[in-house]
């Protein structure tokens, strides 16, 4: 596109954004601040995950875009189409040809190899802040390791419900030091962050954080001993490809209460029904 | 009957401590000395400079001058430093100081709790931030803990917001005491309760202090809970220390006028 | 059947063509031009540019043009475009004491030196619709003087104070301030990073929060000490030349409030001072933020912290509507998983409590007497 610089950011932004991001990789879990900028698409939307994206983004890499999963949801093709126009890249929809993935809220099914990147979009970086609004306190207890609120809301949950109720931005302890918060997936793709072979890398464009999962790096969801985590299971298996492991999403048929449950990765549910059929 | 200590290895040392916000405001030039397993009550009036007394020795605000130094028996220490002066360590070791060893009582429930969650998240908390990852172990403690305080442990999932202004300061007193800390400091531990629920307060607070032997730092202005807790009274005015000694003795035979007219006016209520 | 999956992109392509042709409007009409914008609108022209942080009149009024009159939206635009732009040069600190004054008011003193200058300002205007407007009158030019070409030079009010040393100074220490486009934030912030927050902050939200300030929650007991408008040089080092040159003019407003006094043992008691400062014709902007920024220095003044404007990382945090309209627009996007983890959750705990009722009553049920035994 005429009048931007390649994947839109100037060369400088992209060389300070690499640069927070080695650090985030020295630091695994470790919330590095760097000076995000403003991105023609709203806060909230991925601007984190954006320019990570174009600051990692090569002419000759191969870039996937997925929002809850799938493909072709708005957000997901809105971001493809904008990286095509500023950065001209090969764009893919299949996990394994892909050496870029920015993802919103998922994991794929498809287990990821070493070379690949997974992007992910953050809103609120912070796991601590539903706890402590101010940030000067989140920054001082991380660096403290004073964790023990954490568990506080697990055992709130389990005496109110049962159960532990975080069902999704799961709480992580990343290398056995900091608590982390995975982005909004669900806790059903907590444990493929725990030593994946990918590079896992994390962006929060409004809160302008930053951190990252280095490959094979040790990954732990909180939980208590005698109330250890665990990820939802379905009695259905998807109606489309019959996958009996992997999450699904529910989808109303009609009016009258019908439902049926299929992948939420849609790429994954495709390449099974190409098998499948 | 309450007998001092004197022969107990000395605590916390505070030398020459100041902290002011203007003239005789704050507090100037304190020196004193606590006792493993003594109780120590700041007696002044409101505006005597005995709570800024008190954030500073607990570690919540640095003072303009002085130092306050914590001494650990050897043995407890660990393999690390005997003796850790508060403002001297760095601020990660002085809070884990606080989380792990030491206690703070407010007066305001409110401000020692967590409304927001239950009564046994609120016991919790110290233990889990020690590490502690059973729940049904935590929750054990818990209950053990209202029994401990005379709450009713059927109510350990009620949020603290459920419980009458002496019920939150019992549970705060079990929320701070459950890590056994080795030094407590309370403020005005039975401000703005009723009379009724005072005594009864006081009661249990000198129980548990005498079945765990804590040692203590007790700030208040009611000179009948200070004879009731402490073995011995620092007498505050205008920031500084006008008369200390044994309990009994400074109550019943106060050598300087001002102290003679805070009995006084005790007894005249 | 699963329409979620195909269809997005020429969803989104569709939109955008309704949207342009509702953007356009009635076709029978004069299309509005961007220089009409510029030059009848220049209010919101203005507040655009303040809230970008970018000074160029053409291009907000291109950006509210664009955005349909939406001012959250021009600003964003523009944002997003002042961000791509190079950094040519750092300019002087500006002088608005050698202001090209519009207007220039105090509430502090009746007579000043260089005189109260109201400028046109809609303050004593009477709030009623000028339906003459509808019909299309014709409104007669300003009239002009031509005797007061060389104005007496306005010197700053507060200077006035200085002298006496009854009003806390400003000073300069040579530091860089912190530059917030290119710096995370990191509380607690400086005052010149605060300013920088505000000086771009929503308009709203700060007029919110400097009027909480006035109902008792952190009052700061502020004057008007001056209120200017008008054009000031901005100027630039080139160092080849080792000369500073003047590289044109913007439009600035400012406001100097002077707050309730402060003192301690060391200090002898003097006014302190709120800063405002805005692009273009902004007035009701600058005394919020001026306000504000009063209020957030009661940490530094030693004031109890008791009223929302006075909390630094709260207000701080929450003030720029682009962060802000971002994010609340955000729940927009599909949430389908994590919605799905509620539901899925959300069953489960009304299974496990149904069958905790119904252990219960069974229990209930089996010790109560069956009312044929009765």
């Amino acid at each position: 596109m005429n009048g931007y610089n390649f994947a839109y950011l100037d060369e400088q932004t992209k060389r300070m954004i690499r640069r927070a991001l080695l650090k985030a990789v020295a630091i695994p879990g470790y919330q590095v601040p760097f000076g995000g900028r403003e991105m023609p698409m709203p806060y909230g939307w991925g601007t984190g995950g954006v320019q990570l994206t174009a600051s990692i983004l090569g002419a000759d890499d191969i870039l996937k875009v997925i929002d809850q999963g799938a493909d072709d949801t708005t957000n997901a093709v809105s971001i493809r189409h904008f990286f095509q126009r500023v950065a001209g890249v090969e764009t893919t929809t299949a996990t394994t040809a892909a050496d870029v993935i920015q993802t919103r809220h998922r994991i794929p099914e498809t287990p990821l190899r070493a070379g690949q990147i997974l992007v992910f979009q953050v809103p609120i970086p912070e796991p601590l802040r539903f706890i402590e609004p101010s940030e000067q306190e989140t920054r001082l207890m991380h660096a403290l390791e004073e964790y023990g609120v954490m568990h506080v809301k697990l055992y709130e949950d389990i005496a109110r419900y049962g159960h532990i109720a975080t069902t999704y931005a799961y709480p992580v302890k990343v290398d056995g030091r900091y608590v982390m918060d995975p982005s909004p997936i669900p806790k059903f793709d907590n444990p493929k962050l725990d030593g994946n072979p990918a590079l896992m890398l994390f962006g929060a464009g409004r809160e302008k954080r930053l951190y990252a999962i280095p490959p094979y790096t040790r990954v732990e969801s909180l939980d208590f001993e005698d109330h250890p985590f665990e990820v939802q299971r379905w009695e259905h298996a998807c109606a489309l490809c019959g996958s009996d492991h992997s999450y699904l999403d529910e989808v109303i048929t009609d009016d009258q209460g019908g439902r049926m449950f299929v992948c939420s990765d849609t790429d994954y549910c495709q390449s099974r029904r190409g098998e499948v059929a | 009957m309450k007998k001092p200590v004197l022969e107990r290895p000395v605590l916390l040392d505070v030398q020459g401590i100041t902290r002011l916000y203007g003239p005789a405001k704050g507090c100037e030039a304190i020196d004193f000395q606590l006792h493993a397993g003594e109780v120590l009550g700041i007696v002044g009036e409101s505006g005597s400079g005995k709570s800024t007394l008190l954030r500073v020795l607990a570690g919540l605000e640095a003072p303009d001058a002085g130092q306050v130094l914590y001494r650990r028996q050897a043995d407890d220490a660990g393999g690390e430093d005997a003796e850790l002066d508060l403002y001297a360590i760095g601020e990660a070791r002085r809070r884990a100081l606080l989380r792990l060893e030491w206690g703070l009582v407010h007066q305001n429930p409110r401000d020692g709790l967590r409304m927001g969650v239950s009564a046994g998240a609120n016991i919790g908390e110290r233990l889990m931030a020690q590490g502690q990852r059973h729940y049904g172990q935590l929750r054990a403690s818990g209950q053990a803990w209202m029994r401990q305080v005379e709450l009713d442990p059927g109510r350990i999932d009620d949020a603290p917001r459920t419980f009458s202004g002496g019920m939150q300061q019992r549970l705060q007193i079990a929320r701070t005491l459950v890590t056994r800390p080795r030094l407590v400091f309370m403020d005005e531990p039975t401000g703005g309760l009723d009379v009724s629920v005072q005594a009864r307060l006081l009661d249990m607070l000198r129980t548990l202090v005498r079945q765990l032997g804590l040692s203590v730092v007790l700030v208040t202005h009611d000179l009948a809970v200070a004879r009731l807790l402490a073995h011995r009274l620092l007498v505050m005015r205008r920031g500084q220390v006008v008369e200390t000694g044994l309990t009994d003795q400074i109550l019943d035979d106060p050598q300087h006028e001002y102290t003679q007219l805070l009995v006084s006016s005790v007894l005249t209520p | 059947m699963y329409v979620a999956v195909k269809g997005g992109e020429q969803a989104i392509a569709s939109a955008h063509r309704w949207l342009a042709d509702r953007r356009r409007g009635d076709r029978d009409r004069a299309e509005i031009e961007v220089a009409q914008i510029g030059d009848q609108l220049r209010l919101a022209v203005d507040r655009v540019m303040s809230e970008a942080s970018l000074y160029d009149p053409e291009l907000a009024a291109l950006a509210f043009k664009q955005a349909s009159g939406d001012l959250t939206e021009a600003v964003f635009l523009l944002r997003a475009y002042r961000t791509t732009l190079p950094r040519l040069a750092v300019s002087e600190p500006l002088d608005t004491a050698g202001m090209r004054i519009e207007r220039r008011i105090s509430a502090t003193y009746k007579d000043i030196p260089g005189g109260q200058i109201l400028g046109p300002t809609y303050d004593y205007t009477h709030r009623l619709l000028d339906f003459l407007q509808l019909a299309g009158a014709e409104v007669p030019p300003a009239e002009t003087r031509d005797d007061v070409t060389d104005a007496e030079p306005c010197p700053q009010i507060l200077e006035l104070l200085n002298d006496e040393g009854l009003v806390e100074q400003a000073i300069d220490d040579g530091s860089e301030p912190m530059d917030i486009t290119r710096d995370p934030p990191d509380y607690p912030m400086e005052r010149a990073a605060r300013l920088q927050m505000l000086a771009r902050g929503d308009e709203g939200y700060l007029l919110a929060l400097g009027y909480s300030t006035q109902r008792g929650y952190g009052r700061n007991h502020p004057f008007a000490g001056e209120i200017r408008q008008g054009q000031v040089e901005v100027e630039i080092h080139v160092e080849e030349w080792d000369e500073t040159i003047c590289v044109g003019e913007i439009a600035l407003s400012e406001c100097q409030m002077i707050n309730q006094f402060g003192g301690s043992r060391e200090a002898a008691p003097q006014f302190t001072r709120g800063y405002g400062l805005a692009f273009g014709h902004n007035e009701r902007k600058t005394m919020a933020m001026a306000l504000v920024d009063r209020a957030l220095r009661a940490e530094e003044l030693g004031e109890p912290i008791s009223g929302p404007a006075q909390q630094a990382e709260f207000v701080l945090a929450h003030a720029d509507s682009v962060d802000a309209s971002g994010f609340v627009s955000h729940l927009k996007l599909p949430h389908y998983v994590d919605f799905q983890s509620e539901l899925d959750l959300l069953r489960r705990l009304r299974r496990e409590h149904a069958a905790r009722q119904a252990e219960v009553e069974g229990a209930r049920d089996a010790a109560s007497p069956k009312p044929e035994e009765r």
